[in-house]
Formats: structure tokens, C-alpha cells, sequence
């Protein structure tokens, strides 16, 4: 693969810390653009704020940074005044399912054409590793200096419930398979989303006692289950678990496509 | 008499006037006393092509209308009171990314819920200062129905041409009254699209600002490619901490507007000729007023009305040039008293200001600003 193709090499180096799992998903998210031959004249990324947030900078499209917990909604905007537009929208887990739940459940039940790539990192990094609503309960966060007291989300379950008709999970440790996922999720016409868990040796990691990039990562691949595997086992079994693979997919008539025909019928009243 | 007069509310107007000036995208929420804006839209929008959505939420509806003018859309949106407050955040990442779009604020009582059937006039600095950071703001406030649509189709002419949020600030009593309102004549009001790049791809600077300080945005998808943020950026549109390019651009972004306002400020002035004493007063309010000053000069009184109908930037130098043979500025407003400070602050001593100000949820009417004139200026 090129990376000259699809990055902005003169933004380069990134910001990211070493050992951050954010460059993985950047690698096989430009895999799958590789592979989908994307135009990029006519591909917006549109991001919201942290660390993952800062993924367009590097990436040579149209790239849209916005307010933290809004990406959605700007890409909304951006999809329904355009939709020949391919629009992907990349946020981590505190800006996609705390402050920016609220359009995360809108736009998954619109079932509006986007490609939601979620990088679940399990703490909010740029501040420097607070609990966010995907840290797991127990463990530890600044601002759960003594284990996380909330329950969290499983964010697969909450797209797929508020209406995406494309759900998957993949994590940095199999970024073959996180590849085929983003891949995948472009072909589904409505809302998609892919979460992408990852790593945060710094914020995280260190403070749960995971030291060590390569045993974070060891950390999230021990957690795994792929979905088909996880249909033969019991709820017990399952518990502390993270299913990877494709989680839903129930293709629906898109969003756009079905404001077109609000559109046909308006122009046939307005011209009677 | 034109055969094309209607009797509108000015919300209708406004979002009449909007499309004529070619808004084709709306995103709103439900929220009263602005609502018939986002239920005319619905209807009106799909039958030139247009697209509406009612978003989740006030801040959703101003992302979503950012997202529609980075394709090229003209955008608009209408709130009122809590919404605008909601929607502040999202209205300083237009200012700071240069995204043009237009805000109406159909004023309600506050603070916090309030009296939301009732007029007021208590976003006169949040209108400006909203949004966290120092900006140029341009505000405009109709009094009539015909004005409404006139200053709507001028709110898209602006933001456009300076690439940057505008507020179309009315109240209760201008949204919801109605008057005759001739269609024909108000659609012959002039239309202004942002401008377009005309230099190679490779060669493009998106914040590369014009001979007015405005920079010219390639809509998305046209092989421009750049990017967008909310941080303070350099020329390149990429996030920067020199002190110099940091420096650059906040000027740039309040000078747009404040070097540019003999261009977009408007008022109205009424016996001023000869005026001793001026009423000021603007929006619905302004109605009143007009109708105080009317009467007053039946009754002989050397009295004139000043009507700034952009706030923001405030015709400042008109109002300074009548200062010397005015005695006294009573200014009417339906707040504790925010348009007077600036008022206080061109008037530098030099004429009396005085007000009337009225934050009891009702209309003012000629009478109190009648007695409240005399108290002031006899």
C-alpha cells in the first residue's frame, strides 16, 4: 500500500503517544480506502474532539475537525445537503457515546449514510485518562481513582438497537480483520458502524497495571471472542468478554435515498 | 396596488426572505416563539430541491447546518432564547472555520425558560459574546414583517460575502404579528453568493483572506481538498501555536467585520433634521417608539427616533454625527438596559442617555415611552 496515496505526509509525525493504538486504525482505514478505491474529491472525514479526533488532519480528503461530541451531526448536515458525497466519521468512545450519545442514537436510527468509525480506547486520552461511559467497571481512571463505580456501555448493542443497519468490532490487535470490517461497513448503504478497540498505554494501560504496549495489547486479544465462535458458548462463558467480528447487519432503506422521494413528491405539489 | 400582497407573519417572512436569497438547507428544533420558521421550511424546502431535517437537538441543528454549508449550501437555522444558548459552541466554530450560515433568534422572555410566549430583547450581548473567544459579529434586527423577509434574504447576503455566522435577531412581536407584506416587490431584493476559488488545486490556500480579510472555502467535493477545525489555524486551514499566525487570524476574524461595517451597518432615522431629543429603540420594540415619536411631534416636540437595524456592528458613526444638537438619547428596550451601555459608550458623556426598559413580558406601548420621555426630557 502507498500511504503517499491517502496521507498528508507533511503533517506527519502524528501527535500520538507510542504505543497508541490510533495509528493501527489509521492503517486499516486507509487499507480499506485503498480497496474500496475511494475518490477522494468526493470523501469528507469529519471528526469530532481527542486524540482519535485528529486523524483527518493527516489524511488527504476533505477533512472536517468539529466540536467534541458533534461529529455526527456535522456530518449529517454535510451527507443530506450532498449525499453523493462518501462520508466517514471518526470519534472515540467519551466523543461518541457520552457528550455526542445523542446523535450517535439519532443517526443510527435515520439510518443516514455514514461510516462511523469508533476508536474505543476506554478512557478519554487528551486530558490525560478519565473514565469514559466504554471503561470497563473496576478499572481504573483518573477520575476513578479507585475502579470505575459506573456500568459501561457495549456500544455494538447500543448502535445496533438505535437502528444501524451495519454493526461491527474489530480491535488494533487484529488489524487484518479491522481492515475487511471498515471495508465491509462502506458497502452497507445506511448508517454503519465499526468500533475499533484499542490501546492507551498511557492514560490507561499504566494505570491498571498493564504495563507494556505489547501487554496491552495481549490484554485486548485475551479479551476476544469472534461472534461465530461466541454463538456456541454459553453466557458464562461469554461474561468479561468482547465479541469481535460482524455483530448486525440488516440492510434498510438510506436516509437520503428516502428524503429524495419527500422531494419528488414536493415538487409534484408545489407545480400543481 | 401589486396583485401579489399577503398578509405573512414575520416568521413567515423570514423564512421566505431566506430562500429567496437561496437557502436550501435547514436544520432546526422545535422551539417557540420561533417554530412556524422550521414548519414553513418543511413544506417549502423539498419543492426547490432543499432539504430540512429536525435534528435531536439545538446543537445538532447548528452542526448540521455547518456540515450543509461546507458543501455550498446556503444554511439557515431558527431558535429562540434556551436554543441560541445551546447553540452558541457550534455558532463559534462557524465564526473560527469561516462557515457561512445564518441564525434567527426569535427573542422570548429569559432568563432560562422564562416567558416563552412573550417578547423580550435579552440576547443584545450574547448575540455578540455568546460564543467563548473575541469575534466580529454581525446582527440585524427587523421591526415589520416586510422587513423580516428583506433583512433575512440580507442575513444569507452576509454571511456569505463574509464568511461568517450571522444573527437575525427578532423578538415575539415581530414573529408572530402579521402585515401585508407585497411578495413581488420583496422579491426583487438583490442575491449574493460566496465566492468560489478559480486558482489550480495544488495551488490553493483555503484561508488565504481576500482584499476585505475573508477567505474564500471551496464547497466539499469539488477537488479542493482541505481541512476544517475549530483551531486557531494558520493560512493552510492546519491547527498552529505560533503567536504570529495566532495573532493573524483573531484580528482577522473581528476585523472582517468591524473594517467592514460601513458596509453592512443600517439604521433608520425619523425627524432627526431638527431633532432635540432622540428616542432610540429598535426590533419590536421600534414599533412603539415610532408611534411615541409621531405623536410627540403632533404635540410639537422636537423629537427623533434612531432605529439601528444592524446592532452589531452598531451604525456608530451615524449616531455620533446627531450627538451635538441632541440634549438627551432615551432608549426603549425590552431588557434591563444592554443597548443602552453601548449607546452610553458612543454618546461619551456628551448627550444624556436615559431608558426605558421594560422586562415585564409585555408589549411596550407609546404611552410609557410618551411618559417616560417627558420624565427625561423636560
Amino acid at each position: 500500500m502507498s500511504h503517499k496515496k491517502y496521507l498528508r505526509n507533511n503533517k506527519l509525525p502524528h501527535i500520538w503517544c507510542p504505543g497508541c493504538g490510533n495509528g493501527i486504525v489509521l492503517s486499516a482505514f486507509e487499507r480499506a480506502l485503498e480497496a474500496a478505491d475511494v475518490d477522494k474529491d468526493k470523501t469528507v472525514i469529519v471528526s469530532g474532539i481527542g486524540c482519535s479526533s485528529r486523524m483527518p488532519t493527516y489524511m488527504d480528503f476533505n477533512t472536517l475537525h468539529t466540536t467534541h461530541g458533534r461529529a455526527l451531526a456535522f456530518a449529517t448536515g454535510v451527507k443530506l445537503a450532498h449525499p453523493e458525497l462518501e462520508v466517514f466519521v471518526v470519534m472515540g468512545d467519551g466523543d461518541a457515546t457520552a457528550i455526542g450519545g445523542n446523535h450517535l442514537i439519532h443517526a443510527a436510527r435515520r439510518n443516514i449514510g455514514l461510516n462511523a468509525i469508533v476508536i474505543n480506547n476506554n478512557i478519554y486520552g487528551m486530558t490525560g485518562g478519565q473514565y469514559s461511559p466504554l471503561t470497563p467497571t473496576g478499572m481504573k481512571a483518573t477520575t476513578a481513582p479507585y475502579g470505575m463505580v459506573e456500568r459501561n456501555f457495549d456500544l455494538c448493542e447500543l448502535a445496533k438497537a438505535a437502528g444501524a443497519t451495519y454493526v461491527a468490532r474489530g480491535t488494533v490487535y487484529h488489524a487484518k480483520q479491522l481492515t475487511d470490517l471498515i471495508l465491509e461497513s462502506m458497502e452497507n448503504k445506511g448508517f454503519s458502524l465499526v468500533e475499533a478497540v484499542s490501546t492507551c498505554p498511557v492514560g490507561f494501560g499504566r494505570r491498571n497495571k498493564i504495563r507494556g504496549n505489547y501487554q496491552l495489547m495481549e490484554w485486548v486479544k485475551d479479551q476476544c471472542v469472534n461472534v461465530k465462535a461466541a454463538a456456541k458458548k454459553t453466557p458464562e462463558e461469554l461474561e468479561h468478554k468482547i465479541l469481535i467480528g460482524k455483530i448486525h447487519h440488516a440492510p434498510a432503506e438510506e436516509y437520503t435515498a428516502c428524503y429524495d422521494k419527500i422531494i419528488a413528491i414536493a415538487e409534484k405539489e408545489a407545480k400543481r | 396596488m401589486a396583485n401579489n400582497v399577503k398578509l405573512l407573519q414575520g416568521n413567515e417572512a423570514c423564512a421566505l426572505g431566506a430562500i429567496h436569497a437561496g437557502v436550501r438547507f435547514y436544520a432546526g428544533y422545535p422551539i417557540t416563539p420561533s417554530t412556524e420558521i422550521a414548519e414553513i421550511m418543511a413544506e417549502e424546502l423539498p419543492k426547490y430541491g432543499g432539504k430540512f431535517i429536525q435534528m435531536e437537538d439545538e446543537l445538532a441543528s447548528m452542526a448540521a447546518v455547518i456540515g450543509a454549508s461546507l458543501t455550498g449550501e446556503k444554511a439557515l437555522t431558527a431558535t429562540s432564547g434556551p436554543g441560541f444558548s445551546l447553540k452558541q459552541e457550534n455558532i463559534g466554530y462557524a465564526a473560527m472555520a469561516e462557515v457561512p450560515c445564518v441564525i434567527v433568534n426569535v427573542q422570548r422572555g429569559g432568563p432560562s425558560t422564562g416567558l416563552p410566549t412573550s417578547p423580550a430583547q435579552g440576547e443584545i450581548y450574547q448575540s455578540k459574546y455568546g460564543s467563548h473567544g473575541d469575534r466580529g459579529a454581525i446582527v440585524l434586527t427587523p421591526s415589520s414583517v416586510p422587513e423580516c423577509f428583506r433583512l433575512a434574504a440580507r442575513a444569507v447576503n452576509l454571511a456569505e460575502k463574509y464568511m461568517t455566522p450571522v444573527i437575525l435577531l427578532t423578538d415575539e412581536i415581530v414573529g408572530h404579528m402579521r402585515e401585508a407584506i407585497d411578495l413581488d416587490e420583496a422579491r426583487k431584493a438583490e442575491v449574493w453568493d460566496r465566492k468560489k476559488p478559480d486558482c489550480k488545486p495544488e495551488d490553493y490556500v483555503p484561508y488565504q483572506p481576500d482584499e476585505n480579510g475573508v477567505p474564500i472555502l471551496a464547497p466539499f467535493g469539488t477537488g479542493y481538498r482541505y481541512h476544517v477545525t475549530g483551531l486557531t489555524h494558520n493560512k493552510t486551514g492546519f491547527s498552529t501555536m505560533v503567536p504570529s499566525e495566532v495573532e493573524e487570524v483573531n484580528w482577522r476574524l473581528v476585523n472582517k467585520v468591524e473594517q467592514n461595517a460601513d458596509d453592512i451597518v443600517e439604521w433608520e432615522e425619523v425627524y432627526t433634521d431638527d431633532a432635540e431629543t432622540l428616542i432610540l429603540a429598535y426590533g419590536g420594540a421600534a414599533r412603539a417608539a415610532r408611534e411615541a415619536v409621531e405623536e410627540l411631534r403632533a404635540q410639537g416636540e422636537k423629537v427623533g427616533m434612531f432605529r439601528p437595524i444592524s446592532i452589531w456592528p452598531f451604525p456608530e458613526r451615524a449616531l455620533k454625527s446627531l450627538l451635538p444638537k441632541v440634549n438627551t438619547i432615551l432608549v426603549t428596550e425590552m431588557n434591563a438596559g444592554q443597548l443602552a451601555q453601548e449607546v452610553e459608550r458612543i454618546a461619551g458623556g456628551e448627550t444624556k442617555v436615559q431608558g426605558l426598559f421594560v422586562i415585564d413580558g409585555e408589549i411596550m406601548t407609546p404611552e410609557e415611552i410618551i411618559e417616560a420621555w417627558q420624565g427625561v426630557a423636560k
